[in-house]
């Protein structure tokens, strides 16, 4: 096994295959991420993205080739050159570092804010209450919300619950944060306030991987950008020239869509 | 656009919106009232109902023993049905087809037969194993051995027979809170690091409770006068003791005006737990925002 350099890229996705159902959804990918960069997926629906997220932290398991974060492959482990699945248990360890912001929030409803940031905290890493809960407050001054702690999800707006998923997430501290279309469930005048708040978040050197409907904001915030389709990445390499200047028809034409309908 | 909108308007000259009159609410009144009267009047003037030996015997003590007998027997039972109900719905929900089948047949089983012949055939398992014994089947060595007379009593048996139909039963409302539960919650629990049982514990079943809680409180009510069927392997509850009363003294409309108005009492109780128990897990539900701290 080799030892992670330095300048080895914090995640890496080579040769993942995955199939669901009758679909191969998933057809051989390959993607880096170095340490503290923010890679933009894009691609029409049903490209395969949100899986592909999804395998970086095991919520679901390719069935052929690996994730690496940090060196570690993901959701398996390797014996006498063979890959075996883990089990649950093991996998949520690793889970712990990534973070993951999801389309719908997935807030926990019958939790107050404080307790939905402050949870996995204190029951995965053993953290005091104390501990969590000035933590907690800190990451709600962060994303705007440090009024909201006593609040339950059900009475915020999108917006919010979003951002409120943000400083949940953030509370582990991971070394790497996933969104996936954190803003399309989102009224179009909620959009801006998340979208800040990942702004925020790459300024602070964040490894980010961000799948994305915003062309616009992809061109702000990423420095590599990734276009998906049809289970494969068709085009990926510096964000400016993917998104100015795509060689891949299919993009050209996504792209062209996109920026069209306003995002 | 009209003219001065926008201008304080008059309120008086906006028509009123009225209720429509209710005529056949009165006649409604008058209808249940009548029953209500005649219900009453029976009550107090009717000599069959002997209210004198109702109240004598509200409080004697072998209706408390059995009362006593009836509470325990639910308590135990509901236990045995939640854990239970708990451990086969996670199994069927589960993705191994072994656990899954064994839940399902486990349902299909005790769900299916009746559980007077469950109860009958729990108090007669002597005269199939006439010995208990744990150990090395199809004749291995045994670690302990018990006569299966002594261990089944009629207390035993009722356990046995009401709980596992109660688990069957409960194992399908418990199911149906599970997939009640967004999807997105597990996974991001999972996302979070929470392993799986810590998912399970903290972030998906407390949710399912909203959907199992009444259901759950249907059951425990129905249990409670279910447990009445005991009496067939002559445990002493409620029921029982009322009848051993009667059969004595031939006192037996006011014996289950006695029975009845103490397992109307219970339910009673048990319906006002339940109402706060749904009020607890529906924390974060209510529409309205909780007063301010
Ligand atoms: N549960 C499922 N069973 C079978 N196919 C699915 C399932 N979920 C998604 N798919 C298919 O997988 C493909 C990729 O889905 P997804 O990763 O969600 O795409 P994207 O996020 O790019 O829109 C789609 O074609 C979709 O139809
Ligand atoms: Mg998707």
């Amino acid at each position: 096994m080799s030892i992670a350099m330095p300048a080895a890229p914090l995640v890496r996705i080579i040769n993942v295959w995955k199939r669901r159902g009758q679909n191969l959804v998933l057809k051989g990918v390959d993607l880096d991420a170095g340490r503290g960069q923010v890679v933009c997926l894009l691609g029409p629906s049903g490209a395969g993205k949100s899986t592909l997220l999804r395998c970086i932290n095991a919520l679901e398991v390719a069935d052929r080739g690996t994730v690496e974060v940090d060196g570690a492959i993901i959701g398996c482990a390797m014996k006498d050159g063979k890959l075996y699945r883990m089990r649950e248990s093991e996998v949520s360890r690793q889970r712990a570092d990534i973070g993951m912001v999801f389309q719908n929030f997935n807030l926990f409803p019958h939790m107050s804010v404080m307790d939905n940031i402050t949870d996995a905290p204190m029951r995965v890493r053993g953290e005091s209450r104390a501990v969590a809960r000035d933590r907690a407050q800190d990451l709600l001054g962060r994303v705007g919300l440090a009024h909201k702690a006593d609040s339950f999800p059900r009475h915020l707006s999108g917006g919010q619950q979003q951002r409120i998923a943000i400083a949940r997430a953030l509370a582990m501290s991971p070394k790497l944060m996933l969104f996936d279309e954190p803003t399309s469930a989102l009224d179009p005048h909620l959009v801006g306030e998340v979208l800040d708040v990942i702004k925020d978040l790459a300024a602070t050197g964040m490894t980010m991987i961000i799948v994305t409907h915003e062309v616009q904001f992809a061109r702000e915030i990423a420095d590599v950008a990734a276009i998906m389709a049809n289970g494969v990445i068709i085009e990926a390499g510096e964000a400016k020239e993917v998104l100015t200047q795509p060689s891949h028809p299919i993009s050209r034409a996504f792209l062209a869509r996109s920026l069209r309908e306003g995002h | 656009m009209h003219d001065g909108a926008g201008l304080p308007r008059d309120m008086a000259q906006a028509p009123e919106v009225l209720a429509p009159a209710h005529v056949g609410r009165w006649f409604g009144v008058l209808f249940v009232g009548l029953i209500g009267a005649w219900i009453l009047h029976q009550l107090l003037t009717n000599p069959g109902f002997q209210w004198l030996v109702v109240a004598q015997f509200m409080l004697d003590r072998r209706v408390l023993a059995g009362i006593g007998m009836t509470l325990e027997l639910t308590v135990l039972v509901m236990l045995i049905g939640a854990v239970l109900g708990i451990v086969v719905a996670v199994m069927r929900l589960s993705a191994d087809p072994l656990l899954g089948l064994c839940a399902h047949a486990f349902v299909w089983f005790f769900r299916g037969t009746p559980v007077l012949i469950q109860l009958v055939f729990w108090y007669n398992l002597a005269s199939l194993f006439p010995e208990l014994s744990i150990g090395i089947p199809f004749g291995g060595p045994k670690f302990y051995e018990i006569s299966a007379t002594v261990a089944i009593s009629s207390f035993t048996a009722a356990l046995l027979g009401l709980g596992l139909n109660e688990g069957a039963y409960m194992a399908e409302i418990i199911r149906a809170g599970l997939l009640s539960v967004d999807p997105g919650q597990g996974e991001a629990s999972k996302a979070l690091g929470h392993r799986p049982f810590q998912t399970f514990r903290v972030i998906v079943l407390p949710q399912a409770m909203k959907a199992i809680v009444p259901p759950t409180g249907n059951q425990v009510i129905g249990m409670l006068k279910y447990t009445s069927i005991a009496s067939v392997v002559s445990l002493q509850e409620l029921m029982h003791s009322v009848e051993d009363i009667y059969n004595r003294n031939f006192e037996t409309i006011p014996l289950l005006i006695v029975a009845a108005l103490w397992y109307l009492i219970l339910v009673t109780i048990l319906s006002v737990g339940q109402a706060y128990i749904e009020k607890y897990y529906s924390r974060g539900w209510t529409n309205s925002a909780p007063a301010a701290a």
